[in-house]
């Protein structure tokens, strides 16, 4: 068993664990461990058919720097790529920072690129998405429809239960992310109703493991979401806020951060490095860009995960 | 005049304008830069009645909130800039609420 499965929490461990974006990557993961799975086997084991959704993530539009004059151009790049899978996704996650002022015009301009993909979108809220007075009014008005609370719901697709968990809102000075006592309560309630062979996917902004808590990269209170998560036999967590792909797996959990379709951030805790945009020469852009497929073939393992760059 | 009378005379005006000076720096405006993810002056002591201003140096939008909700900026875009007057003595810690490592705090005598 490697380091990365026993899910060491030293920062050595961690470095070890790392995905560096910008190498065009595309694996499969099942236990942590990259593998094929059998498609044939799968579909024996399990009646429904099998699917994919996407999941696309800071797409920061209005985002403006000299390596990326437009985060549009890029959004657009990566729903293209959507476009043009092989395999028709039945629907697609934005995982937060949709925007990069929570502005109107920025919101309706990320929907109009969404619309092209002509798929469903679900999304949360990053931490850039709720800067309106009203602390995240605009954005919930506009695609909380349904939505308990402050924002957080669940649904069903094809035999997996979706969680939609929200980490960017009342955020305390010194913490990081946080779910909240109101949401802990309602995730609780919302779990306690599925059987333990339900597959599981949970979709936030913010990571809901520690990935670098100095630079915020972390929830503070997802431990009491895990308790009630690991029960299960497939988890599958999904974030952005990072730019970057990481991935770490507990048990049956597996968590996954994705790329940014708008700029890239460093490697966690690099030296002189702060977790702000990272300026990449204008011909590397697009291979630390990306979107990820995730398709779901079979309730026994974890959910295979597919990123792709936008180069 | 002696030359003691002098003396005293010197270190008195020397006093005032230390004092005068001190006041002077009191009383102007206070500034704290935003870069790198940090408030690069995270505690300042001020006056009652100073304007501290804000200004994002960084090139990600940053905010600038109260812990006890007194005061808080809008989101300010790289070079925006947010001030606040502090009337009354106390310590106001804020923090920001986009990146809530980042705090800060004003001391004001």
């Amino acid at each position: 068993m490697s380091e990365c499965d026993e899910g060491g929490e030293s920062r050595r461990g961690f470095l070890k664990c790392m995905t560096w974006a910008g190498t065009g990557l595309v694996w499969t993961l099942a236990g942590g461990v990259p593998a094929s799975i059998g498609l044939a086997a799968a579909a024996a084991a399990v009646p429904a058919r099998p699917f994919s959704f996407v999941q696309v993530s800071d797409s920061h539009i209005g985002f403006s720097k000299p390596f990326n004059p437009d985060a549009r151009v890029t959004f657009r790049e990566a729903i293209a790529k959507i476009a043009a899978m092989p395999q028709k996704p039945d629907f697609i996650i934005h995982t937060g920072d949709v925007s990069q002022l929570s502005k109107p015009d920025q919101f309706d301009d990320a929907d109009q690129i969404l619309k092209s993909a002509g798929l469903p979108v679900f999304y949360v809220p990053g931490e850039h998405d709720v800067l309106d007075e009203g602390q995240g009014k605009f954005f919930l008005d506009r695609h909380g429809h349904g939505a308990t609370g402050g924002g957080w719901h669940s649904f069903d697709h094809g035999g997996v239960h979706f969680v939609a968990l929200i980490n960017v809102m009342n955020l305390k000075a010194g913490g990081a992310g946080s779910l909240g006592a109101d949401q802990l309560a309602w995730l609780q309630n919302d779990l306690a109703a599925r059987s333990a062979s339900t597959p599981i996917v949970v979709f936030t902004h913010i990571p809901l493991w520690a990935v670098y808590p100095d630079w915020g990269w972390a929830t503070d209170d997802a431990a009491q979401a895990m308790t009630w998560l690991r029960r299960f036999g497939s988890v599958t967590v999904l974030n952005g806020h990072i730019h970057q792909i990481q991935q770490k797996v507990e048990g049956h959990v597996a968590f996954y951060t994705a790329r940014s379709t708008a700029f890239p951030q460093a490697a966690p805790g690099a030296p002189g490095a702060s977790p702000g945009p990272l300026a990449v020469p204008a011909d590397k852009l697009r291979s630390v860009l990306g979107v990820r497929e995730v398709s779901f073939v079979s309730r026994n393992h974890p959910l295979p995960v597919t990123d792709q760059t936008l180069a | 005049m002696s030359r003691f009378r002098l003396a005293v005379r010197g270190a008195a005006i020397a006093a005032l304008a230390l004092a005068t000076l001190t006041v002077a720096r009191a009383a102007a405006p206070a500034a704290v830069s935003i870069e790198n993810f940090a408030f690069a002056q995270p505690s300042i002591t001020v006056a009652a009645g100073t304007t501290v201003t804000w200004t994002n140096n960084d090139d990600i939008p940053h905010t600038v909130r109260a812990v006890d909700g007194s005061f808080h900026s809008a989101a300010l875009d790289s070079a925006d800039h947010y001030s606040f007057t502090f009337t009354k003595p106390g310590v106001y810690s804020y923090f920001c609420s986009l990146h809530p490592k980042m705090v800060g705090k004003v001391i004001v005598k």
